[in-house]
C-alpha cells in the first residue's frame, strides 16, 4: 500500500484523493479519462442514428439481467410450463420480470435492425469498417436465434406451434435438413427434451458465442470511431463539426438509455406478456397463429413462394432467394468499396432500399394475409 | 425526463468554469439528478427484491406453524423414531422402550445437520460433527452442540399424534 495512505490526520476528500492516486498509479485512470476526453464524435444532421448501437447494447444488458432473474425460477424439461406459470402468476413481480424480458427482446431486435440499416445508409461498412459490418451480421443472426430459442421455453400453445413451424424451414434443406433438425429438436417432435436443448442453447451456448463477437464489435467502434456519412466526409475538415465523446456524447448516450428504460417500463408494466394454455400435441393449432414480427417477412415470402410454386420446389426457391439476399448483404463492403465509382454506390443504395421496403412490405403483407 | 441541456451545462461547467452557472445552482441540479436516480434504483430494486424474496417470505409464514398432526403415529413401534416436518424444519417423534412419546426438533444446534435416532445406544446422534443428545429430554450430552434440541408437546389421540409448540 502507498505510504501516503497511512499518513494522519487526513480529511475525507484527501483520503479519497489518495485512494484515487493509489488506483491511478496501477491502472492509469487519468490516461483513460484523457483518452475519453480527446475522443470526438461527428456532429451532423444524421447523428441521431449513432445512438442505435448503444440502444441495442442497453437492451442486451436488460436481457442479461432479466434473464438471470428468470433463471432463478425457470425449470426446463417437463416442468417448463408450470414453472413459467409460477413466475407469471405466483412469484411476486414475476410477471414484470418476464414481461420486461419479452418486451426488451423485441425492442432489442428492433434497435438492432434500425442500427443495421442506419449503418448501411451511412455506408459505414466501407474500409476500414468491414469487420464491424460482418461481426454485426453475426450478432444479428445470433440475436434471431436467441429470439427463436427463447420463444419456445414457456411451452404454451403459441410457443409450441411457432417452433414447430419454424423448424420446418431448416428441415426442408435438401439431404442434411432432416438430420440437423432432428438433432436440434432432440427427436422428431417437440417435447420436454426440446425445451431442455433450447434452454442450454439460449442461456449457455449462445451467450458464450455472442459475447466475444460483441466485445470485438464494440472494440472496433472504439478503434475506428464513428463513421461519417459520405456527404459529411466530402466536406473540408474545418467545416466538420464534432462533439467530445466524454462527457458530451456520453451524457446523450445515457439520456437515450434512460429513454429506452422508460419505454420498456411502460410497455412491460401496461402490456404484460401473456401466457397461453399449455402446449398439447393433440390440440389443433390456434387460429391466426403467426411468428414473431421479426420473422414475419421470411414467413410470408416462404408462404407466397409455396403458393406460387406448390410443393417442395416453392420452399427451396424461397430458401435460395433468402440465402442469396443474405450473401449480397454480407458482400456489400466489396460491392460498394471505398474509392469505387458512383455506379456501385448507387447500386448499394438500391440494394438497401429494396431490403428495407421489401422487408416492410412483406411484413405488412404477412399480417394482412393471416 | 431529466432536462438534458441542464446536465450538459453541469458537465460542461465542471471544466469550463462557466460563470453563468454558480456553485449553488450546480449542486442543486446534482441533488435533483441524485434524487431521480434514487427513485429509479428504488423502482427497479424493490420488485427485484420482492421477486427474489418470495420463497423466503413464504417460508417465514410456514415457520409460524404451531402444530403438526401425524396420522397413524400412535402405532409407532417402540424404540424407533418417525421423521416429520414441523413447519419447514425436520423434527422427530421418538417412541421409547417404555412406550412413551417424545417429539424433538431434529436440527442439530451445532451447525444445522439433521440428527438421527440410534435405537442401539438409545440416543440421538449427529453424523456431521459427532454431537450426541439424550433421546428423552433432547439435552446435549457430548460433542460440539451448544444447546439442547427443542422439545415439543405431544398429545396421543385415537389414530394420530398431535405435536404442538411447547
Amino acid at each position: 500500500m502507498d505510504a501516503s495512505l497511512l499518513q494522519e490526520p487526513r480529511s475525507r476528500t484527501s483520503r479519497a484523493a489518495a485512494i484515487y492516486d493509489w488506483v491511478d498509479d496501477r491502472l492509469d485512470l487519468t490516461g483513460l479519462m484523457a483518452h475519453a476526453r480527446e475522443k470526438t464524435v461527428p456532429e451532423h444532421k444524421h447523428a441521431f442514428w449513432y445512438y442505435w448501437g448503444g440502444i441495442s447494447l442497453f437492451f442486451f444488458m436488460v436481457q442479461v439481467l432479466s434473464g438471470i432473474l428468470l433463471l432463478v425460477y425457470y425449470r426446463p424439461g417437463a416442468e417448463a410450463y408450470e414453472s413459467v406459470r409460477q413466475i407469471t402468476y405466483d412469484i411476486q413481480f414475476g410477471w414484470l420480470v418476464r414481461s420486461a424480458h419479452s418486451w426488451s427482446a423485441n425492442l432489442m431486435v428492433f434497435a438492432v435492425f434500425v442500427h443495421m440499416f442506419s449503418v448501411f445508409f451511412m455506408r459505414a461498412y466501407r474500409k476500414p469498417r468491414e469487420f464491424g459490418w460482418w461481426s454485426g451480421l453475426a450478432l444479428l443472426g445470433m440475436t434471431m436465434v436467441f429470439g427463436f430459442s427463447g420463444y419456445l421455453l414457456p411451452m404454451d400453445d403459441l410457443a409450441y406451434f411457432a417452433t414447430k413451424v419454424g423448424l420446418e424451414i431448416p428441415a426442408s434443406i435438401p439431404l442434411v435438413g432432416t438430420v440437423i433438425t432432428n438433432l436440434v429438436r432432440g427427436g422428431s417432435e417437440i417435447t420436454s427434451t426440446t425445451t431442455q436443448r433450447f434452454f442450454a442453447l439460449h442461456v449457455v451456448i449462445l451467450p458464450l458465442l455472442y459475447l466475444p463477437f460483441l466485445a470485438f464489435h464494440v472494440w472496433l467502434v472504439q478503434k475506428h470511431g464513428n463513421a461519417m456519412p459520405p456527404g459529411e466526409e466530402a466536406k473540408p475538415v474545418e467545416e466538420r463539426r464534432t462533439i467530445r465523446f466524454f462527457p458530451d456524447f456520453f451524457a446523450k448516450d445515457l439520456g437515450m438509455w434512460l429513454l429506452s428504460l422508460n419505454v420498456l417500463a411502460i410497455l412491460a408494466s401496461l402490456y404484460p406478456w401473456q401466457l397461453g394454455p399449455q402446449a398439447d400435441e393433440l390440440a389443433s393449432a390456434p387460429v391466426g397463429i403467426h411468428p414473431e414480427w421479426y420473422f414475419m417477412s421470411q414467413f410470408q415470402v416462404l408462404k407466397v413462394f409455396g403458393r406460387w410454386f406448390p410443393g417442395a420446389f416453392g420452399e427451396y426457391l424461397g430458401i435460395v432467394v433468402f440465402t442469396l439476399g443474405l450473401v449480397i448483404w454480407a458482400l456489400i463492403p466489396f460491392i460498394d468499396a471505398k474509392g469505387r465509382n458512383g455506379k456501385w454506390a448507387k447500386a448499394a443504395l438500391y440494394i438497401g432500399l429494396i431490403a428495407v421496403f421489401g422487408m416492410l412490405a412483406t411484413t405488412i403483407w404477412g399480417y394482412w394475409d393471416l | 425526463m431529466i432536462n438534458e441541456d441542464a446536465i450538459n451545462d453541469i458537465l460542461r461547467s465542471q471544466d469550463n468554469d462557466d460563470p453563468e452557472i454558480d456553485g449553488s445552482k450546480r449542486s442543486f441540479l446534482w441533488m435533483g439528478v441524485g434524487a431521480i436516480g434514487a427513485v429509479y434504483v428504488g423502482a427497479i430494486g424493490y420488485p427485484v427484491y420482492k421477486y427474489l424474496a418470495t420463497p423466503a417470505e413464504r417460508a417465514a409464514s410456514e415457520t409460524a406453524v404451531n402444530s403438526a398432526t401425524l396420522d397413524g403415529a400412535d402405532k409407532l413401534p417402540v424404540n424407533s423414531a418417525l421423521m416429520f416436518k414441523f413447519g419447514t424444519k425436520p423434527a422427530m417423534l421418538i417412541r421409547s422402550a417404555d412406550g412413551n412419546f417424545v417429539a424433538l426438533n431434529a436440527v442439530c444446534t451445532h451447525l444445522g445437520c439433521t440428527v438421527k435416532y440410534n435405537p442401539e445406544t438409545v440416543r440421538i446422534e449427529c453424523a456431521c460433527h459427532g454431537g450426541v443428545y439424550d433421546a428423552k429430554t433432547g439435552s446435549n450430552i457430548s460433542g460440539p452442540p451448544p444447546k439442547p434440541l427443542t422439545k415439543f408437546n405431544v398429545e396421543v389421540q385415537d389414530g394420530r399424534v398431535l405435536v404442538t409448540r411447547a
